[in-house]
């Protein structure tokens, strides 16, 4: 399970000298085994998977959180929709009232897109998901609900013991006291319980929280509570948002670590960062 | 055991932020959550009980109409809302353990998951004011 950070960076694409350490490509990350890919998000990050990265496998599986721009910017960039060989299965969030199809072609259609998501000459496949358990290539996947705006899912990915959990976006601590510490009235805790690696939401400072309650994000703190909760073997802290420079998320992550008691071990994502789980 | 759905939660988290009497169940009719001003109508805190089953809760107090005889457990509002999934609304009398009598307006809404599951119930209780 060879896992791969295409992009960490939220809201926005955004790059320049300032976010050259951290990245400033949107959610994508990739998993790994042999020559299969499992794609995580379809942020910015997606536009890599060219050239030396093009996935070989014939099929090649898209997990989609959400539909946020953020996390589906970088689809009309990704090569292998274009290729007549490839099968494409695009796994979303199901929503109450329309289909996953006429939500993504709302951006995959001209004004905003040049080809039309029926046009694409790949073999492409949608498939709309919830509280679900699915198998995609050697993974096993389970995706719920959590908490943000819009119908928005987690992942879970396991590869026989390994356990990658996706939570880009999330936002477990609205409420009046945030993160109720009851396993069973937590978001997303299912996903997360005793997974080798959380990739967790951490965009804001608790004092721009305070101004952002109810936007679908979490603090640093919050995103470490919730791994310290589950139990989690390592936290990697993304959805940087765009304003944060790279030598302010380092003074954000500093000032949290000397006011933070025991947590899992906990690092700043960072774009092109490669982990090898198995 | 499995955490509950977001819906749930966010209907705790809501009912946590209200100044109303809000009790949540599951689709059985245990009780799972209830808040502060819901303690005083029950004489009993969360914090003490945590959950109750629906035949520990259901007596707590007793449902009478005006003239004090006692209400059909599916004329009461949750009772309906678990049997049919529909919302509900009345107005009448609960009588405490301790025997004191309170004119109550309680209106009942089922939690529908975005899959269309049903997946529990929450209901409103305020107190009314006599004339
Ligand atoms: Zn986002
Ligand atoms: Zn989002």
């Amino acid at each position: 399970m060879k896992i791969k950070l295409w992009g960490v960076r939220g809201s926005i694409a955004t790059t320049g000298p300032d976010t050259e350490i951290y990245g400033g490509n949107t959610s994508c990350v990739t998993i790994a085994h042999d020559d299969y890919v499992l794609v995580l998000d379809g942020g910015t990050g997606i536009r890599q998977l060219s050239g030396s990265n093009y996935p070989s496998h014939q099929r090649i599986d898209v997990l989609l959180t959400h539909l946020h721009l953020d996390h589906i910017q970088g689809l009309g960039f990704f090569s292998p929709l274009f290729d007549a060989t490839k099968e494409i299965h695009i796994w979303g969030p199901a929503s109450s009232s329309q289909s996953l199809f006429s939500r993504l072609s709302r951006y995959l259609s001209p004004p905003l897109f040049p080809v039309l998501l029926r046009d694409l000459p790949c073999k492409l496949f949608l498939h709309e998901i919830g509280n679900s358990q699915f198998e995609a290539g050697p993974f096993l996947i389970q995706s719920n609900y959590i908490i943000h705006p819009g119908p928005t899912v987690g992942f879970r990915v396991t590869y026989r013991n390994a356990v990658f959990t996706f939570l880009p976006d999330h936002e477990p601590a609205l409420g009046n006291n945030g993160i109720i510490k009851e396993s069973r009235w937590i978001s997303g805790y299912d996903l997360a319980e005793g997974a080798d690696i959380l990739l967790h939401d951490s965009q804001f400072t608790p004092e721009e929280y305070s101004h952002k309650r109810g936007w679908g994000h979490s603090t640093i703190n919050d995103a470490c509570l919730f791994g310290s909760l589950t139990a989690v073997q390592r936290i990697l802290l993304a959805h940087h948002d765009p304003s944060h420079t790279d030598t302010f998320l380092d003074e954000m992550f500093n000032s949290f670590k000397k006011s933070a008691g025991t947590i899992p071990p906990a690092s700043l994502a960072k774009e092109g960062t490669e982990i090898d789980l198995s | 055991m499995a955490s509950y759905e977001i819906e749930i939660i966010l209907n705790r988290q809501l009912a946590d932020c209200l100044s109303i009497p809000v009790f949540i169940t599951d689709t059985d009719g245990n009780l799972i959550f209830y808040n502060e001003p819901a303690e005083t109508v029950l004489g009993k805190r969360f914090e003490e009980t945590g959950e109750m089953p629906v035949a520990e809760w259901s007596t707590v107090f007793k449902p009478l109409d005006e003239h004090g005889k006692p209400l059909h457990p599916e004329e009461l509002p949750l009772v309906r809302t678990l049997t049919d999934e529909y919302p509900h609304h009345k107005k009448f009398y609960i009588e405490s353990l301790k025997g004191e009598r309170q004119h109550i307006s309680v209106t009942s809404y089922p939690i529908i998951s975005r899959t269309g599951k049903f997946l529990g119930a929450v209901a409103i209780f305020w107190k009314l004011k006599e004339k």
